[in-house]
């Protein structure tokens, strides 16, 4: 694996008078997949918002890249009934990063998407799975170094979520991107984690390979609750 | 015949921007912002015109320093800026109105719905370059203004300093307010953003077609208030609110399904 690209040192989180994150340290390769496990509540998402500085946090955070990162990002709860109300198009909203229409075009089509039919619609037009596509098409068209996903997804069932996190994976080895992605499904993170990072009541609960640590013992640590996990093999 | 041209060209310029700002604003929800701006200016009209100097400076001075007082209370409180908008107002029309009983009767008219037919040529040339200067700029904003509406957190990421372009717009809301004053009075601001952007909003497709779309509008609008005031002797002001009016609903025929 790779040398580090970011490092979390002692961050702590405070809501007022409420610690959310207490502590936290951990190191981030370059090209790793790393995904953030947790119940609701854990601190998942006040995690990313710490590390990308959207929130007041203490603690050290640092970036190991020569320039500033270029950091892609998809927040929780993105959804398409604010781009409903929004006279905008897909193209438009594109072009807020990209103006060549050529290299739109074909991060479009690299998602599975055919631009022809989306670009000049509103996106809050298209399907949830469309939408969904658009938006890792949108996170990856600045070629960024690290991606922030935060349960990509979100309102999609479950063929169309498998094939966002197949999308994810192709993206990820074939841009040697560095992933941190969050979600509730272990079948995710057996599938396609290389290192997960389970939170539970402001704490880290556990870091490394999935295989390796996410035993029953330590599943009742981060959800306070008996999980049995079934793999399936096809 | 010049100073119907200088009437024409002011209403012209400031319907058509107020028409593209007022694109921004609904999308944004703040199209009621433009009535209170309007109305805070109010004291600044009474004041220009007690003391007997320009409007649109008396007019600019309270309407500023209302937003900049909406903008620090908005960072203070994150309270909505709409809440905010509507306290700084009513102490705004308070002032305002214990100011008016001082002006001579027939300039309380021209306070509260405009009379465009006096404008100056330096008043004409003025409302030209402002007009343009706000359109310019908000043009070079107007992507990052939609972007933090769409997800403040994804702006910022992209390194757009939210509270910069925040202030920023309303400078500009400010500024073109005070200049709709001479148009439409303390009262009516509103009228001139908000009804372009809502008829272009009925039929356009995107926002360059949205924006573009509401300044026309604007502009037209005002054109044929201002043929139609010379022709019947009425307030300018208030026939171009009536014709955006008619505009809209017509629009509605054409309104875009989802």
């Amino acid at each position: 694996m790779e040398e580090p690209i970011l490092q979390v040192k002692d961050l702590n989180v405070k809501f007022g008078e409420e610690e959310v994150i207490r502590n936290l340290s951990f190191k981030v390769r370059r090209g790793e997949f790393l995904i953030v496990l947790g119940p609701n509540g854990a601190g998942k998402t006040t995690l990313f918002k710490a590390i990308l500085g959207l929130i007041p946090s203490n603690g050290q955070i640092i970036w190991l890249t020569k320039e500033n990162p270029k950091i892609g990002y998809l927040p929780e709860r993105l959804s398409q009934d604010k781009f409903k109300n929004l006279p905008i198009l897909v193209r438009e909203f594109f072009h807020f990063k990209e103006k060549l229409d050529e290299k739109i075009f074909n991060i479009l089509q690299e998602v599975g998407l055919v631009p022809q039919e989306v670009l000049n619609k509103n996106p809050g037009a298209l399907s949830s799975g469309q939408f969904q596509r658009m938006l890792i098409a949108w996170s990856l068209i600045s070629e960024p170094e690290i991606l922030f996903f935060d349960e990509p997804a979100t309102g999609i069932d479950i063929g169309g979520e498998e094939t966002i996190y197949s999308l994810l994976e192709k993206f990820w080895k074939r841009k040697n991107l560095t992933i941190l992605l969050i979600t509730h499904d272990l079948d995710i993170v057996y599938k396609y984690a290389t290192n997960v990072l389970c939170l539970s009541k402001k704490e880290v609960c556990c870091f490394g390979p999935p295989k390796e640590i996410l035993t029953p013992k330590a599943l009742e640590k981060v959800y306070g609750t008996r999980i049995k996990f079934y793999e399936h093999k096809h | 015949m010049g100073q119907f041209l200088l009437s024409l060209i002011s209403a012209i310029f400031i319907g058509g921007v107020a028409g593209y700002l007022g694109s921004v604003m609904i999308t944004k929800r703040m199209g009621l912002v433009g009535g209170p701006l309007g109305h805070l200016a109010l004291p600044g009209v009474a004041l220009a015109l007690v003391f007997h100097f320009n409007v649109f400076y008396g007019a600019l001075l309270t309407v500023i320093l209302g937003g900049i007082l909406i903008w620090l209370l908005e960072i203070k409180t994150k309270a909505p800026m709409e809440a905010l908008t509507g306290l700084v107002f009513a102490a705004g029309v308070a002032l305002g109105f214990l100011i008016l009983p001082f002006t001579e009767e027939h300039q309380l008219e021209e306070a509260l719905i405009g009379d465009i037919t006096k404008i100056s040529f330096a008043d004409t040339v003025l409302t030209v370059i402002l007009c343009v200067l706000i359109f310019i700029i908000i043009k070079h904003i107007y992507s990052k203004l939609i972007m933090t509406e769409i997800s403040e957190d994804l702006a910022r990421i992209e390194k757009i300093n939210t509270k910069k372009y925040n202030f920023i717009y309303l400078c500009c809301i400010a500024l073109l307010v005070a200049l709709t004053v001479k148009l439409v009075g303390g009262l009516l601001p509103v009228a001139l953003f908000v009804i372009p952007a809502l008829t272009s909003r009925n039929f356009s497709k995107g926002s360059f077609q949205y924006s573009f779309g509401a300044l026309t509008l604007g502009a037209i609008s005002s054109v044929l208030g201002i043929f139609l005031s010379k022709s019947y002797n009425l307030p300018a002001g208030l026939l171009i609110i009536l014709i955006s009016t008619l505009f809209f609903l017509i629009s509605i025929i054409f309104k875009r399904g989802q």
